[in-house]
């Protein structure tokens, strides 16, 4: 643990906690992304390139994109008039602590698990890649038929209806 | 000849300087001197490229449009970015009242942040790259992607009309030709079998005879090439795709609301996608910093580098001149229906060229799917547009 770690920690939490706190949605949705890219240096301190640049790739310029079209075309970037807070905010607290104290658990057992590796492992891309078509081609061909199924459903979703003719 | 030392020291001139000024530093901090006197050349050399390419695209311009362009400022007008320069600093800063002033500020710089870190990964010459990354093409990507919020961040700050359409335009603009941008770049790295840009160079710098092996002059080289060369010219919102900064329309698209120093930072990010864009399509199509002739080799890489990008950049001036502005529903009929399938179709085929092993076959099946299938694709989309000879009914 250095410094570089404490300050990309820092970022991330700073973004993760303006997201919640500000009051106007569209700066929310930045702060979020300030969030992603926190996390995707981390990924990058830690040497997994491949992990660090899809994190950009797809957080900040898909879902982050996503994210904001999706409050603009809705008209939420107008900002309520009775607070953006919702009242019942401490359930939310609850889950969300119940939700990072399972994690925590299984990254401290994990711990105890696989015995603590001297040696960096060395995955390079090209590794990722023979794994994901290989070992794991099954779950990516579920997943890729899992993306196009919503695809196709979201532009049926879109599309006008055809005015029948009148019988 | 390629191995006599004056070659070897010209063509390695920028390495031997950086390495005789890091030898003054204590050894611990060569490493970290080295990266910075190679990010100070980045900083450097490309806003002064951009400085020439402003007065080149304004005289090409003029000329397109016969006229002369700028020639008060210096001997044929080449002082005008200095006095451009001069201009946008001592310009008044106006922020709109309305304005979101933080998210204002920070568009900018976003923009140019982002921009400027994509050339760390472009292998500008022999041994001239800044990081040589395993994953160096996914990067550049990255980094791309990265700029598009920039955009959506200036034109919504600016709580005005035109900016906000601009922005909206850019970004559905810059998403559309995104898929098509990395889909392209993914056959290269189908062949080659590796992200990393200086071994896509490497992979293209052998002769047969004269004649490099540069991809573009593969059947499916070519057709990827001018996939890459759309998608780059909708993703640097250049003409013909400049919808989102149509004057005529938009007034200047998301950076309306800017001035001074920062409208200047707009101008500087958009020029420096052009270049980085440029580069990219140098590195992965055209051979990178290699010779185009095997008995060119002499000239050192970085002139052939550099000469390929400044190709690269008449064309997009050219194309501005000469081209209209396409409409918004033709843009996006343009990248979803013609230019995803045939980039997918070019995939396929560069999958069979892989399998198809040496020979004089797979030359001829693959130009022959790519032909046919750009021949269909052209005349089913021309025909359910209704394109034809237009009638002007007042001229009758």
């Amino acid at each position: 643990m250095n410094v570089v770690f404490y300050l990309l920690a820092a970022l991330t939490i700073g973004g993760g906690l303006a997201a919640v706190l500000l009051k106007h949605l569209v700066h929310c949705a930045l702060a979020t992304t300030v969030a992603f890219a926190g996390l995707a240096m981390l990924f990058l301190q830690l040497d997994a390139q491949f992990a660090g640049f899809a994190q950009i790739l797809v957080y900040i310029g898909a879902v982050a994109i996503l994210i904001v079209f999706a409050i603009l075309l809705t008209r939420g970037s107008e900002l309520p008039k009775d607070g953006v807070f919702s009242r019942s905010w401490f359930v939310g607290l609850a889950i969300a602590a119940g939700v990072f104290a399972v994690l925590a658990w299984a990254v401290l057992q994990s711990v105890r698990a696989v015995p603590q590796q001297m040696a960096v492992p060395a995955v390079s891309v090209r590794d990722i890649g023979n794994a994901l078509v290989g070992r794991y081609v099954l779950p990516l061909e579920i997943v890729a038929l899992l993306l196009t199924a919503a695809t196709i459903g979201a532009v049926i979703v879109a599309m006008h209806e055809k005015e029948r003719p009148k019988s | 000849m390629a191995t006599s030392p004056l070659f070897i020291h010209l063509d390695q001139m920028f390495i031997i300087l950086r390495d005789w000024l890091v030898g003054f530093l204590p050894a611990a901090l060569r490493p970290a001197a080295g990266v910075v006197l190679g990010v100070i050349a980045i900083v450097c050399v490309f806003p002064g490229l951009f400085a020439l390419t402003t007065v080149f695209e304004r005289k090409g311009l003029g000329r397109i449009q016969n006229r002369l362009g700028p020639n008060r400022v210096g001997p044929y007008g080449l002082f005008q970015p200095i006095a451009d320069g001069i201009k946008s600093l001592t310009k008044e800063d106006i922020v709109p009242l309305s304005a979101n002033a933080v998210v204002h500020f920070f568009a900018p710089l976003v923009l140019v942040v982002t921009v400027f870190m994509g050339f760390a990964v472009l292998p500008m010459g022999r041994n001239m790259v800044l990081v040589d990354m395993d994953a160096g093409l996914l990067f550049f990507f990255a980094m791309g992607a990265a700029t598009e919020l920039s955009v959506f961040m200036a034109g919504w700050s600016s709580r005005n009309k035109y900016s906000l359409l601009g922005a909206m335009r850019a970004v559905a603009q810059m998403i559309s030709y995104e898929v098509v941008l990395l889909l392209s770049s993914v056959a290269v790295v189908m062949i080659t079998g590796s992200l990393s840009l200086p071994k896509i160079v490497a992979a293209q710098n052998t002769y047969t005879g004269i004649f490099p092996h540069w991809y573009i002059f593969t059947p499916w080289g070519l057709a990827g090439f001018v996939m890459y060369a759309i998608a780059a010219t909708a993703e640097t919102n250049r003409s013909p795709f400049d919808l989102p900064e149509g004057e005529s329309e938009l007034v200047a698209g998301y950076h309306t609301e800017y001035s001074g120093f920062k409208f200047a930072l707009f101008f500087l990010g958009e020029y420096l996608a052009m270049f980085s864009i440029s580069g990219l399509g140098t590195t992965l199509f055209l051979g990178g910093w290699s010779a185009p002739f095997s008995f060119l080799t002499f000239i050192p890489s970085w002139i052939w580098f550099f000469s390929k990008v400044m190709l690269s950049i008449f064309v997009f001036i050219w194309m501005r001149g000469t081209l209209p502005r396409l409409r918004q529903d033709q843009l996006m009929n343009f990248a979803w229906k013609f230019c995803l399938p045939f980039t997918l179709l070019d995939l396929i085929v560069t999958a069979l060229w892989r399998f198809m092993g040496e020979g004089w076959l797979r030359w001829v099946v693959s130009t022959a799917i790519l032909a046919a299938a750009y021949v269909v694709m052209g005349r089913a989309g021309m025909r359910s547009e209704h394109f034809g000879p237009r009638r002007y009914r007042y001229a009758e």
